[in-house]
């Protein structure tokens, strides 16, 4: 038995002549903080987009914990273990924070239309069951006390915890976070960080973060591949990464 | 059971009944006279439209233009229904608007499977074309009477069957916005890319809408063919459609409260400025250009929004 969750090789994408990524292995292991980085328009968005099913990939295979995920449908991906945030935040925004998480956990009851409409007993079990589990998934961020907030209330950075809570509702074996720091100060990027380790670990979930500030993941990423025009340029430790003179120039410009 | 819920089933039960009493108090004195309360019934037959379309436009948030159709299949069949059997009325008008409810409904499942492949204007084209279709078999078939129309159906639609039969459509559907289904069912509406990632599978979910919507629509059409005791397929014309969608947006999108005062109100306010007919039809297609315009504009969501009365302005269900 491998350690390897999510298993990406030969991963490729055509939109019509561009080949936005080409040719990427990925092997992200169980409980590992992996990064994904590389400049805009690199292509780790249409990554994150292969790995959930949003787009289909024009060629290789995408396995996790051994199972072939081509070809299979957004929602069965994420109730199959896979879940994610957005770069741009996508939020039920007329939701309340509470709701939106509850849309997560549907994935953990089962009473039928018929018992939701005629309110019979299971109702209300299932629903208290996933009330409480969301109050203790909310309260990893503290947002515990925003429950009833409509989520396009929430300030900008909250709004980006409430995604990370929302993917966790799925109870994912891989967490993909796109960019979560993204227009954020930098006190607020390190107390992100911080969570994202804290949960990876309270959780035993695998976490692949895309950050396309090379800084930022050095400190928490175990292992991170560096990818540019759609094609791997490096992988490794942060501290082989950091001394990579391809990485470097890329970075820099030539 | 929930503290919370109960409380609330209380309130609801309560105000129901001491509705009904109070009409019919003032309906057997003749404070209300016979037509006054005809208009009361369309009124909840309206209801039934109206708040089983909120669904699948407010709460699903697709544009559809084919409730007329729906309407139409559930009429026809319950009449059919009732005309070819004769029990005793308190068993056969129930089991009619059973058998009303569930013909749209297979109707509509019929009509989802193509229709939502297709997202916003073009899923509103297909549900008119599905609505034009069905009024077109129907005029062509001969035992429910074609173009000439359809007459001598039992007239079992009293006041109080209309009145307890919209009372359960928005229970119902009060209900299943209250669940974990109506929770999904909003998901979509709020961000499909989102609701998917979230393991909702958006057209299971789409499906469920539509035909819970379709259902409703049938059983408004068999109250109505049992109140108007005859049935043309000129009745459900695209313009039906979208009377009912105008009482909709009126009432809010996604507000099932809304949509019942808005429907009373669109019943009882033409008959009551009867000169308001002619200019009828000019109102309600400037209402559906707003709506599909409102589609693709946010800032024109907004506006709507806050052209409502505050009282109408309910947000989501979640209350
Ligand atoms: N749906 C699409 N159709 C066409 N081109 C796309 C599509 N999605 C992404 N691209 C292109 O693929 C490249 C990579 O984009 P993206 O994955 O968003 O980059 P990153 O997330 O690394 O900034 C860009 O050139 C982008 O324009
Ligand atoms: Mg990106």
């Amino acid at each position: 038995m491998s350690n390897v969750v999510l298993e990406v090789r030969d991963l490729g994408i055509n939109f019509g002549g561009l080949r936005a990524v080409d040719g990427l292995n990925i092997d992200v292991e169980k409980n590992q903080l992996y990064g994904l980085i590389g400049p805009n328009g690199a292509g780790k968005t249409t990554v994150f987009n292969m790995l959930t099913g949003v787009y289909e990939p024009s060629d290789g295979t995408i396995k996790l914990n051994g199972e072939l995920l081509n070809k299979k449908k957004p929602h069965e991906i994420a109730r199959k273990g896979v879940s994610r945030t957005f770069q741009n935040i996508r939020l039920f925004k007329n939701l309340t924070v509470l709701e939106n998480v509850l849309i997560a956990l549907d994935t953990q009851a089962d009473y039928s239309i018929l018992t939701g409409v005629l309110k019979l007993p299971k109702f209300f079990r299932q629903e208290k069951e996933m009330e409480e589990e969301a109050m203790r998934l909310l309260a990893v961020f503290g947002l515990d006390s925003d429950a009833h907030t409509l989520a396009r209330n929430l300030p900008y950075g909250k709004q980006r915890e409430l995604e990370i809570v929302r993917a966790l509702g799925t109870h994912p074996k891989l967490l993909l976070l796109d960019e979560p720091a993204a227009g954020m100060n930098p006190q607020e990027t390190q107390s992100l960080m911080d969570a994202i380790e804290t949960l990876r670990n309270t959780f035993d979930i695998s976490v692949l973060l895309i950050e396309h500030d090379m800084k930022l993941v050095m400190g928490i990423c175990e292992k991170i591949t560096v990818i540019n025009y759609g094609t791997l340029l490096a992988c490794g430790t942060p501290e082989e990464i950091q001394t990579n003179p391809q990485v470097i120039k890329a970075y820099l410009g030539e | 059971m929930n503290q919370k819920f109960k409380k609330q089933l209380l309130t609801d039960v309560l105000t129901v009944v001491i509705g009904y009493v109070v009409l019919t108090v003032l309906m057997r004195t003749g404070v209300i006279n016979d037509y006054i309360k005809g208009i009361l019934l369309m009124a909840c037959i309206n209801i039934v439209l109206t708040v089983s379309l909120n669904i699948t436009s407010g709460f699903l948030g697709e544009l559809a233009l084919g409730h007329a159709g729906f309407m139409a299949v559930g009429a026809y069949a319950s009449a059919l229904f009732s005309k070819s059997i004769g029990l005793i009325p308190a068993v056969e008008f129930p089991v009619a608007i059973l058998i009303g409810g569930f013909a749209a409904l297979i109707a509509g499942y019929i009509v989802s499977i193509p229709a939502l492949r297709l997202k916003g204007d073009y899923l509103a084209i297909i549900t008119l074309a599905a609505g034009e279709i069905i009024r077109n078999i129907l005029k062509n078939l001969d035992i429910i009477g074609g173009t000439k129309g359809y007459t001598g159906i039992p007239g079992y639609t009293t006041f109080a069957w209309a009145y307890f039969v919209a009372v359960i459509c928005i229970f119902a559907s009060k209900s299943l916005i209250q669940s974990r289904h109506g929770r999904s069912i909003i998901s979509i509406r709020e961000d499909e890319i989102a609701a998917e990632a979230s393991g909702v599978d958006t057209n299971r979910y789409k499906i469920i809408g539509f035909i819970f919507s379709a259902f409703f629509a049938g059983v408004g059409g068999a109250l109505y063919a049992h109140y108007l005791r005859f049935l043309q397929p000129g009745i459900f014309t695209l313009n039906k459609s979208i009377e009912i969608l105008v009482m909709v947006v009126l009432g809010g999108m996604g507000s099932i409260r809304g949509s019942v005062i808005s429907a009373v109100i669109l019943t009882v306010l033409p008959e009551l400025l009867r000169g308001f007919s002619d200019y009828r039809m000019l109102v309600y297609s400037l209402a559906l250009i707003i709506m599909m315009l409102a589609k693709h504009s946010d800032k024109l969501k907004l506006l709507l929004g806050k052209l409502q009365p505050a009282a109408l302005r309910k947000e989501t269900g979640h209350e």
